[in-house]
């Protein structure tokens, strides 16, 4: 007869945040994908030091449509913080709406996005300022998309019977930190792209 | 480990001297060896009877320990001084006048008599595995917990989960304290706190599935089709994605959290 000093029946079968080990993951990958930024933002400044002026004979990124994906990416924040806070109170209904809400947002970004391509006044194969301008936008703009897909596969799922399970507050709440990430690093990668030229 | 060579080597009074010669060749192989490749054999030989349930022959055993010590040194050490006196490497054959034969016929003696050493070595492991002593379940008297379940380990590894209160669990008077209270109808395990490791919650382990190596399969083809076409990133990532969202949602007739 094994020595029982603890039984775990009772113990909560989902929690949120620190105590919820995929929370640890996506951390994991904001530091990962944060690193890969970061080197995008240094080559970026790398190659500045290299140049005579900057940017090298091209005009500056038009400012209109990063800005427009900045303020629509900060009032994203909105639904965001309120579908958090629904996962929290693991209101279903609450989360449903929520999770749509995100969605039209991130799509409307994307649109935004799209614009912002078209107006940055460079080729990607022009010159090296061109191809690290384009390199910092295009993966941002991946992380966007992998977001919005993670955010729409969650829409589905939690207007199925599995939505109720409490696990999937929690897988809710972590999409929500996820996108915090992608809204804090544009708000870097904006200034980095559009106000350091303007220096 | 053979990397540390470099360190000695990145000297460059050393380099100069020593650059492309036999003595870095010995070098690294002294590192690597004596630092990766002797743990290795020892690993095998202390976990042998967890994972097959018997033990490797320790006579043969003994005849290995000496056989690679010589061989070894007989091999590499003549080496180093081959290299001093002028050997290059990345050649297979040099001038006799250069008065190194005899050092490199020791060399190959060693190298023969380490080959054979490492051949006893996996001829002992094949031969114990059929007809090894039978090792019961700690049969080093070792504190680590992989020796407190029985070898080889059931799928499951423990019955109940033990609690670990010390760094050494297994060397104590008392029985083994474990926790009781995880279903056995579904795949739960216990999640502890960050710091104190106190039991915090029951998780649900996924269920096996077929999705992360098609994952993988996919993804090899997205990054292979990109050798030749950069396009094929953004397509090969359309199979990868339905692999992951089949890996994620929850399966059919599978018990989850019903809370």
């Amino acid at each position: 007869m094994p020595r029982f000093v603890q039984d775990v029946r009772a113990l909560p079968d989902h929690a949120f945040d620190s105590r919820s080990l995929t929370w640890w993951g996506v951390l994991g990958y904001i530091a990962v994908e944060g690193a890969g930024f970061a080197l995008a933002i240094a080559a970026y400044f790398f190659l500045r030091g290299q140049e005579m002026q900057w940017p090298p004979s091209a005009l500056s990124p038009s400012l209109l449509w990063g800005t427009v994906t900045l303020v629509l990416m900060l009032l994203s924040e909105i639904p965001n913080i309120w579908l958090d806070r629904a996962a929290r109170a693991e209101d279903l209904r609450r989360v449903r709406l929520g999770l749509i809400a995100v969605s039209i947002a991130a799509a409307l970004i994307l649109v935004s996005r799209a614009f912002e391509f078209a107006h940055l006044n460079i080729a990607w194969d022009r010159n090296a300022y061109g191809s690290i301008v384009w390199a910092i936008l295009l993966i941002h703009t991946v992380h966007l998309i992998t977001d919005l897909y993670e955010t729409l596969v969650l829409t589905a799922l939690m207007h199925t019977r599995h939505g109720e399970k409490g696990r999937r507050f929690v897988d809710t709440s972590e999409d929500a930190l996820y996108w915090h990430f992608i809204v804090g690093s544009w708000v870097l990668l904006y200034i980095v792209i559009y106000w350091v030229p303007r220096l | 480990m053979g990397g540390l060579t470099g360190v000695m080597v990145a000297s460059v009074p050393l380099d100069l001297q020593l650059h492309d010669s036999y003595f870095v060749v010995a070098h690294f192989h002294y590192v690597l060896i004596g630092g990766a490749v002797f743990p290795l054999l020892g690993a095998v030989t202390y976990w042998f009877p967890k994972f097959t349930g018997r033990m490797m022959a320790e006579p043969l055993g003994k005849w290995n320990v000496v056989l690679s010590f010589i061989g070894f040194h007989l091999t590499f050490f003549p080496m180093h001084l081959a290299g001093l006196l002028g050997m290059p490497r990345r050649v297979y054959t040099y001038p006799q006048e250069m008065g190194l034969d005899g050092l490199n016929l020791v060399s190959s003696i060693g190298a023969f008599i380490f080959a054979a050493s490492l051949l006893l070595f996996v001829g002992n492991a094949l031969l114990s595995m059929r007809g090894g002593r039978v090792a019961p379940g700690n049969v080093w008297e070792a504190p680590t917990l992989e020796w407190a379940t029985v070898s080889p380990p059931p799928q499951y590894n423990f019955a109940h989960i033990p609690v670990v209160d010390s760094r050494t669990p297994l060397w104590r008077e008392d029985e083994l304290p474990v926790i009781s209270g995880l279903s056995a109808e579904k795949r739960e395990v216990v999640l502890t706190t960050v710091i104190d490791a106190m039991p915090d919650l029951r998780d649900i382990s996924p269920v096996p599935t077929i999705s992360p190596l098609i994952a993988a399969a996919v993804l090899t083809v997205g990054f292979i089709g990109s050798i030749f076409t950069p396009w094929a990133v953004v397509w090969g990532a359309i199979p990868v994605a339905i692999a992951l969202t089949l890996w994620f949602w929850p399966k059919p007739g599978v018990k989850e959290d019903e809370s």
